[in-house]
């Protein structure tokens, strides 16, 4: 099994690297084409702005490659929401590789950002969450999200629901971090290791 | 819902986990990486590191424990103490933690947090202060250097009015360490907190004073703090995180099973 994370240039990198390799695993972390394209299942982390992050991206060339990849791709955090087409942060056009956007949370009197531990029910039979409970506690560092929608695999609730987690084909992304969840994070990465397509 | 979070804070100084009272009188507590572990298996819901020596001494501390921290544990972690540019921020994060959180230096140069945000996103940034309450003014002010006893200084900032100006820059989160409390175990301060919440927009922290679980109980219900930090109870084993988890829950407070 050969995992590889996109070196997209952004910060928690090391922590998701150190997730797998927790697994037993080893993982590469590259920005390389051949690297990527090669790989049985690539995982692309993210923190910090959307559109400072696509420009890291296009200077890659990763812009072209991600959307070409056929194999089981994760985005975590601001990786999944450069999965989406749009994101207002910065009104940045994102890969378009999950047909949905992504807009700054309405929460009304609570405070964002969104961070802490908060519960995900999944919202259909991904394999990204198998034997995950409903209301498991992951968690969140974020003040943007997706609404809920066609693509949502799993949900969650901050003055008022989005998707904690979203896929389109063999695009899959999390809002949350499972690399710092604790072990129902360990399981979510174990489960698109061993059974995401 | 969102849980409240259980913060063990570990000051660390030379590569050691310490702990004085009120700033002073350091001793050894213990390793930094079996510490750390040992927190996230009892389920600690984050763990702060202060490099209590960082600012204060003016020098390059050796950082690469945060990366062995990032290693072992599966919570997530923020790393303060000494520093004092993105650079330096960018390293932190880059070896695996998750927030950096800066204090004295954001008082010298409060452009600082503008620049933090912009680089990382105002999820990492997490700004720390250290909050006096003068009896004889009757004033919160903030301290400055407070890692060092001999340049520990009253900055001209009271604490609300700073509170507000690390909102406008970009800060994500506050943690608000209240000194006249700090390990003396006698009970957060509510009232300051209280007072502090009113102004704080984005998650604040509680820090200085637990003793009793009934005082993490007051803290979130009282000061409605998104966090509860806490060294010396969980460090002496006075109080068990487990322990602490079930009887908040009993309370009806969120918490993290």
């Amino acid at each position: 099994m050969k995992l590889v994370i996109v070196d997209t240039g952004c910060a928690n990198i090391s922590s998701v690297r150190f997730a797998i390799e927790r697994l037993g695993y080893e993982v590469a972390v590259s920005d390389q084409a051949e690297t990527i394209k090669s790989a049985d299942k690539v995982f692309l982390p993210g923190v910090g702005a959307a559109a400072a992050a696509m420009e890291q991206i296009r200077n890659k060339k990763l812009d072209t490659l991600l959307p070409e990849l056929t194999q089981p791709v994760l985005g975590i955090c601001l990786g999944m929401q450069l999965m989406t087409r749009f994101s207002e942060e910065g009104q940045a056009d994102c890969l378009n590789l999950i047909d949905t956007e992504v807009r700054r949370m309405q929460v009304g009197d609570k405070r964002l950002p969104h961070m802490g531990w908060n519960q995900v029910t999944p919202e259909c039979n991904s394999p990204l969450f198998r034997d995950i409970e409903a209301k498991s506690y992951f968690y969140f560092v974020h003040s943007f999200a997706v609404a809920l929608g066609e693509h949502t695999l799993a949900s969650c609730d901050y003055g008022g629901r989005f998707s904690a987690s979203i896929g389109q084909e063999n695009f899959y992304g999390v809002q949350f971090h499972p690399e710092r969840s604790g072990p129902v994070g360990a399981k979510l990465l174990q489960n698109f290791i061993q059974y995401c397509e | 819902m969102l849980a409240r979070r259980i913060i063990p804070c570990l000051d660390v100084k030379d590569g050691k986990v310490v702990k004085g009272v009120q700033f002073r009188n350091h001793e050894i507590v213990g390793d930094i990486e079996p510490l750390a572990e040992a927190y996230a298996k009892a389920g600690a819901d984050e763990l702060v590191f202060y490099d209590i020596t960082a600012s204060s001494d003016a020098r390059v501390v050796d950082k690469s424990w945060v990366s062995r921290v990032a290693r072992v544990i599966d919570i997530p972690f923020c790393v303060a103490g000494g520093i004092k540019s993105v650079e330096d921020a960018g390293k932190i994060l880059e070896m695996g933690a998750d927030k950096i959180s800066v204090n004295s230096p954001a008082l010298s140069d409060p452009e600082l947090i503008t620049r933090l945000h912009d680089r990382f996103g105002q999820q990492c940034v997490v700004i720390g202060i250290d909050s006096f309450y003068d009896e004889q003014s009757g004033v919160y002010q903030v301290k400055q250097f407070t890692g060092d006893e001999k340049r520990t200084q009253t900055t001209a900032w009271q604490t609300a009015d700073w509170v507000r100006e690390v909102q406008q820059r970009g800060a994500g989160e506050i943690v608000l360490n209240c000194m006249n409390q700090d390990g003396v175990r006698k009970g957060y301060d509510i009232q300051q907190l209280k007072t502090i919440r009113e102004h704080c927009k984005v998650p604040l922290i509680a820090s200085g004073g637990a003793g009793e679980m009934q005082h993490f109980s007051e803290v979130f219900q009282q000061a409605d703090v998104d966090g509860a930090l806490a060294a010396s109870v969980f460090h002496k084993g006075l109080i068990a995180i487990a322990d602490l988890k079930t009887y908040l829950r009993e309370q009806h407070i969120a918490i993290r099973h």
